[in-house]
């Protein structure tokens, strides 16, 4: 979506700002100061053109790490992948003997932020780290047996840690984009670390958003795929950070945001909005989606859709796979409260067209959607079980068994279609009647 | 042999189950929005919310305890691939 206020989003470069720094992309600068007590001690990697196999990286991306020096002692913020540690440390030791630092801050335990901790702990074994306490179990996983020896802390919302004249102060940020993820607010300077959050994709030696190239698509882009399927616990940490007024944003990745850090804040409130405004009031959003060789699951899928409509609750509507793209549809199940997917059995499996729209939403939040299946098959039928396993992965509750019609449907089996789209909407509706099973039901599932 | 009652409110299904059971031996067959990661009491992907009948699981392992608190859980959040029904009647939700 086109920023409406894209001068304010991307401001001009300054040709002073950059000559300041006397940098340019691709060269490797030194340690980077980013305040009068910040220092940037990331590195560059120019050259990656995949990231995480899931990302395009037109020209590469920064991994920022960062030095706060305190009048008792300094603090290192997040470090670098590891083909790059000798940059990191090469970097730190420009602004900090090992002696002199005392706290280690480690936001997000993701393998890009975290390949220099090893070897900084066997440098400075005094480091007193600092990470969530979801941060904690991927910790212990990356010390292993060394966890325990040294001094780790971990920190919530309201927690802080001084070093001196300048104080920490923690923020719980999960899920932006794991469990672990957290920022941290230099108080006395208006300066917040947010790792992953507001980052981006988008390597340049100049570093800061007031200097760099044109970045609003890898902003964009970087959010669309690691940030939208957690848009709901982005918001949350909007929440938190928004009023800290931040005068410095600085992130894990990509540009420095000194130059309106405000509108990044407010594009990313832009972006976790919905992208199709909500046209069915109090209604229920079913989708139902199909895909037919022979004309039979298209037979059962209006009928699914029929059943489901009787319910004044629900809003139903019909697609035939075919006949569209895969992004527009997840727009579209993005804001919808129930999926059914219509598929037959070829070659013992699901149609691709389900899989490609199936494999799409890993791009959005659909935990707690409600999920069906259904189809008809020749032979053996295993498409609609497949399906269903991919839509309990994708976090949704299929709390109705899908329908497998051999061939084409009958009168009796159009009447159960129907059927199951009357339950399926009921479940929507939230008034389905409680059911009471023995667990002995089950062994046959 | 002695029963417990769970019920999974998301899916509106009530199953009597042998006493020991645990909820992941339960929830994905009737289609629950509870998931699993690791499914060995370590991730906490499987947090789950006991609306009613906490006393009618099993006490919390030292590993489920951990999990939990570094989880952030609630006071009545449970990992459903841990706990087992030990009778009475447990009602869940995903968490």
């Amino acid at each position: 979506m086109p920023d409406p206020s894209p001068p304010a989003f991307a401001p001009a470069p300054d040709p002073g700002s950059v000559s300041k720094h006397g940098l340019g992309r691709g060269l490797e600068p030194g340690a980077v100061p980013v305040t009068d007590r910040v220092t940037w001690i990331g590195a560059l990697d120019p050259d990656l053109r995949t990231f995480d196999v899931i990302l395009k990286t037109a020209n590469g991306t920064t991994y920022n790490a960062y030095a706060v020096r305190g009048s008792d002692g300094v603090a290192v913020i997040d470090t670098v992948k590891a083909p790059f540690v000798d940059a990191f440390f090469a970097r730190l030791e420009q602004v900090a003997r090992y002696d002199e630092l005392r706290v280690l801050v480690l936001n997000h335990l993701e393998p890009d932020h975290t390949g220099a901790v090893v070897e900084l702990l066997r440098r400075a074994p005094h480091l007193k780290l600092h990470v969530s306490p979801r941060g904690l179990q991927v910790l212990r996983a990356l010390l292993k047996d060394r966890f325990d020896q040294y001094d780790i802390r971990g920190v919530t919302t309201g927690d802080s840690v001084s070093l001196g004249d300048l104080t920490l102060r923690f923020f719980t940020t999960p899920y932006v984009h794991w469990p672990d993820t957290q920022c941290c607010f230099l108080q006395e300077q208006d300066l917040l670390f947010t790792c992953d959050l507001l980052g981006c994709h988008f390597c340049d030696g100049r570093l800061f958003n007031d200097a760099v190239g044109d970045f609003r698509f890898s902003f964009e882009y970087y959010f669309d795929h690691i940030m939208r399927p957690f848009r709901r616990y982005v918001a949350q940490a909007l929440d938190l950070i928004e009023p800290l007024s931040p005068k410095v944003i600085a992130p894990g990745h990509g540009p420095i945001l000194r130059a309106h850090p405000d509108a990044y804040i407010r594009h990313y409130r832009r972006l976790v909005s919905s992208r199709l405004a909500r046209e069915t009031g109090s209604e229920k959003t079913l989708l139902v989606f199909y895909v037919s060789a022979y004309g039979a699951t298209e037979q059962m899928a209006q009928a699914v859709a029929q059943g489901a409509s009787e319910n004044p609750a629900v809003r139903v509507s019909l697609f035939d796979l075919q006949g569209g793209e895969v992004l527009p549809f997840v727009d579209l199940i993005e804001e919808a409260d129930g999926l059914v997917f219509g598929t037959p059995t070829i070659n013992g499996d699901a149609v691709r067209t389900v899989w490609d729209l199936l494999s799409s939403l890993v791009d959005i939040e659909t935990k707690g959607k409600l999920g069906a299946a259904f189809g008809s098959y020749g032979w053996s039928g295993e498409a609609v079980a497949m399906v269903e396993a991919r839509l309990q992965g994708l976090k949704m509750r299929v709390p109705v068994s899908g329908m497998r019609v051999k061939l084409h449907p009958g009168a009796d089996d159009l009447d159960s279609c129907r059927a199951f789209g009357r339950d399926l909407a009921d479940h929507l509706a939230g008034g389905p009647a409680p059911r009471e099973i023995d667990m002995t039901q089950l062994l046959t599932r | 042999m002695a029963t417990g009652k769970l019920i999974f409110e998301d899916v509106a299904l009530a199953v009597n189950v042998p006493a020991g059971t645990r909820i992941i031996e339960i929830s994905e067959k009737i289609g629950a929005g509870i998931t699993y990661g690791c499914r060995e009491g370590e991730c906490g992907t499987c947090l789950t919310h006991v609306v009613e009948g906490g006393e009618n699981l099993s006490d919390p392992s030292a590993l489920e305890q951990r999990v939990l608190k570094e989880n952030l859980a609630g006071r009545n959040d449970r990992l459903a691939c841990q706990c087992q029904v030990l009778g009475g009647t447990v009602r869940v939700r995903p968490g």
